[in-house]
């Protein structure tokens, strides 16, 4: 019965898409950190925002109520900080799908810094894969991304930031 | 509860708040659109700071409020950001000089937080934060360098943002009975070591910015207990118009 419950909607969040990036589920994401049912058979989603004054974390939650509305009367949404979710958390399920959408993913481990420090290793141009691509700005159309310009293609693009 | 703890919680929780209302004013105003852009991007990783620290300030004291009653209903004398982060944007070097001098001392700070365990919810909330303050530090650094190192004009410009800023770093280390409450359970280390960490990084910086360090002593305080510049009362009546004139009003 509990692990029914449980499936259940382990299988509706994974419908739960993202705003920003609609292609992809926060499941995809890594932001579900894990679903249980307490003591008083209240069933509880932990949810890990990805940045701290994301906009999107509002929607997200809203979302997720309105999905699990649907299957279930008893639940609570628990916003988990610690520790602090990581790109390293991004199915590469969805990695491949944000290449596919024109977004360049992240690359490597967040334990690797490089990017931080401005010695940008290269990133791949999503359209053409070219390796020729050039930081234009570390702050992109969202918080969680930077913006590229491909020196081949031209096109300019978003690329998803290592954290 | 305890006070020191609420006082630490405002300072971070308002420091942020603060700086995030100050960078969005840019917002539509950068002088190109990545600037814009990341100043503003700046602005809302601030705001989500300032949000978790309202928010647990709110819970532990007890009172029942928010983080938007923290935010909207509170007068200036309450607020207990430092002065810095309350200044006017000035010219764009200006804005990155006070981002700069801000950043440096937020990394430092945001690393003793992250990594003790005398206070959990504070800890969560600081790994999270730092990862955003050291991109921030990042973009502020290598403005300074840009500037600093730059054109004639951009150099003086900016040499003269570190000369007026100065004198409201001195806060930023300023020892009392909540930094005393910091130092004895771990949470941050002691202001004058703060302070060497702080000078050090910076120096790094402004060296390879061919910018020199102000040589003033004489230093401003009072944000940290609610005595402000002016300049906080117009920026608060802006931010906090709407409330005052529909209290309670929710979109
Ligand atoms: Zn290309």
């Amino acid at each position: 019965m509990v692990s029914d419950r449980l499936s259940q909607i382990t299988n509706a969040l994974e419908r739960v898409m993202d705003p920003e990036l609609p292609f992809l589920s926060i499941t995809e994401l890594g932001m579900i950190r894990g679903t249980e049912i307490d003591d008083e058979g209240k069933a509880i989603v932990h949810l890990s925002p990805t940045y701290s004054g994301c906009p999107a974390t509002d929607a997200i939650q809203e979302d997720i109520r309105a999905m699990l509305s649907q299957i279930d009367s008893n639940f609570e949404i628990k916003l988990v900080l610690s520790p602090a979710w990581t790109t390293d958390w991004i199915q590469d399920s969805a990695k491949e799908k944000m290449r596919q959408n024109g977004i360049a993913p992240p690359e490597g481990s967040s334990a690797d810094k490089s990017f931080l420090l401005g010695e940008a290793k290269s990133i791949a141009c999503p359209q053409c894969g070219s390796n020729a691509t050039k930081l234009v700005s570390p702050f992109g159309s969202t918080a969680c991304k930077a913006h590229f310009k491909c020196k081949d293609c031209l096109e300019p693009f978003d690329h998803f930031k290592c954290i | 509860m305890n006070s020191e703890n609420h006082q630490l919680l405002l300072r971070l929780g308002d420091d942020a708040l603060i700086l995030s209302q100050r960078l969005s004013e840019w917002c539509g105003h950068g002088p190109a659109l990545e600037e814009d852009i990341a100043l503003s991007n700046i602005a809302l990783d601030l705001l989500g700071q300032a949000r978790s620290f309202l928010t647990l300030a709110g819970a532990r004291e007890g009172l029942n409020r928010t983080e938007d009653d923290l935010a909207y209903l509170r007068s200036d004398r309450e607020f207990r950001n430092a002065l810095l982060v309350e200044l006017p944007n000035g010219h764009f070097g200006d804005t990155i000089m006070r981002q700069f001098l801000f950043d440096q001392f937020a990394l430092l700070r945001y690393e003793c937080l992250a990594a003790q365990r005398f206070d959990l919810d504070v800890a969560a909330i600081s790994a999270k934060a730092l990862k955003e303050t050291k991109y921030h530090a990042e973009h502020s650094a290598k403005w300074v360098i840009r500037l600093g190192d730059g054109t004639d004009e951009s150099h003086e410009k900016i040499q003269e943002s570190l000369n007026t800023l100065w004198v409201y770093t001195g806060e930023l280390f300023e020892p009392d009975t909540v930094t005393s409450y910091c130092t004895n359970n771990g949470l941050i280390s002691d202001p004058d070591q703060l302070k060497s960490q702080w000078l050090e990084s910076i120096n790094l910086v402004l060296e390879e910015a061919t910018l020199s360090l102000p040589s003033s002593e004489w230093m401003q305080c009072g944000g940290r207990n609610g005595i402000h510049t002016e300049h906080l009362s117009y920026l608060l009546a802006e931010m906090q118009v709407l409330q005052h004139k529909y209290p309670g009003a929710k979109w």
